[in-house]
C-alpha cells in the first residue's frame, strides 16, 4: 500500500509542478522579483496547495490514524533555533539566486537541460556536506 | 529577465494537485510531503523500505511532470536566469539551505504551515524574505 500511495502522491506532485509552471526558474523569479516583473502565480500553487492540504490533514487528524500505520508520526519539537532560521535564510538566497528550490529542481530533470543536472548535483553535494558537517560536530 | 504569463487558474490547478499529494502522503502512512527531505533521505543509500518508498514518489513524479509537460507549454517555456556557475552555487545553498533549516517550499511551505507548525511558520517567512530580497539586489541592485 505504502508504494502505491507514494507511486500516486508522486505523480499528483510532479504533474502539480509541471502544470502550474513552477518548474520554470524564470516564472519563480518574477513571482520573488515584487519590484519589477511581477508575475503573482506562485502565491495561487502556494496558496491552493496550503489551503487543500489543510482540509484534508484536518479531516485526517480527525479520524485519528493514518489508513495503513498505526498512527500519526509527526515533528512535535517547537524549537526555534539558529539552526533553523539559518538554515532557511541559506535556503531563500539559493533560491532567490537560481529560482530552483529542491522540488521543481527534481522534476524538471525530465526536461534535459544540463543546468537542471547541475543544480541538483549541486545540491545534493550541499545536502552530503552539511550533513557531514553536522555529524562531525555532533561526534566531537 | 523575461517576462512571464501570470497563470492564476493553472497556479491553483498545479497548487491544489500538490496538496491532493501532501494528502495522500499523510493519510495513508503518516508522511510529510517535502521534496528535500525524500531526496535526502535517498543520499543517505541506506536501502530500506524507506528509501524504496522514496525511490518510487521520485521516479512517479518524474513521469507525473513529463506526463503533464506533454499538454501545457512548460518544457518550451523553461527559462533559467543563471548559467553553470551561479546555477550551481545556487543548488550548493539551497542544499545546505534545507538540509540545516529541515525542509523546503514543500515540507515547510505547504505541508508544515498546514499542520499550524509554528517552526514552518518561520522557516516559511524566513526564506521567502530573504529570497524576495535576493532577487531584488540581483535584478535592482547589481542590475544583472
Amino acid at each position: 500500500m505504502e508504494k502505491i500511495s507514494a507511486s500516486i502522491a508522486g505523480l499528483l506532485f510532479g504533474a502539480g509542478l509541471a502544470i502550474s509552471g513552477m518548474v520554470n526558474p524564470m516564472k519563480v523569479l518574477n513571482f520573488l522579483d515584487l519590484f519589477g516583473t511581477h508575475d503573482f502565480t506562485l502565491a495561487f500553487v502556494m496558496g491552493g496547495g496550503l489551503i487543500t492540504a489543510m482540509i484534508g490533514y484536518q479531516l485526517l487528524f480527525k479520524r485519528g490514524k493514518p489508513f495503513f500505520a498505526d498512527r500519526f508520526d509527526l515533528p512535535g519539537t517547537t524549537l526555534i533555533d539558529a539552526k533553523l532560521i539559518g538554515g532557511a535564510a541559506l535556503f531563500g538566497l539559493g533560491w532567490g539566486i537560481s529560482g530552483v528550490c529542491p522540488g521543481p529542481a527534481i522534476a524538471g530533470l525530465v526536461f534535459g537541460n544540463s543546468l537542471s543536472f547541475i543544480f541538483v548535483i549541486a545540491m545534493a553535494a550541499g545536502i552530503l556536506a552539511a550533513r557531514f558537517a553536522t555529524n562531525a560536530r555532533n561526534a566531537s | 529577465m523575461s517576462p512571464t504569463e501570470f497563470t492564476p487558474y493553472a497556479g491553483l490547478a498545479g497548487g491544489i494537485l500538490i496538496g491532493l499529494s501532501a494528502i495522500i502522503l499523510m493519510g495513508s502512512s503518516s508522511r510529510i510531503l517535502a521534496a528535500s527531505g525524500i531526496f535526502s533521505g535517498l543520499l543517505t543509500l541506506k536501502f530500506d523500505h524507506n528509501f524504496v518508498w522514496r525511490l518510487i514518489f521520485i521516479i512517479c513524479m518524474l513521469i507525473g511532470t513529463a506526463w503533464a509537460a506533454l499538454f501545457t507549454g512548460v518544457a518550451q517555456q523553461m527559462a533559467f536566469a543563471t548559467g553553470p556557475l551561479m546555477t550551481a552555487v545556487g543548488g550548493v545553498i539551497v542544499g545546505v539551505g534545507v538540509y540545516l533549516g529541515n525542509g523546503c517550499t514543500s515540507g515547510h511551505g505547504i505541508c508544515g504551515n498546514a499542520r499550524f507548525s509554528k517552526r514552518s511558520f518561520v522557516a516559511t517567512c524566513v526564506f521567502m524574505a530573504v529570497a524576495i530580497l535576493t532577487v531584488y539586489i540581483i535584478r535592482h541592485v547589481i542590475g544583472a
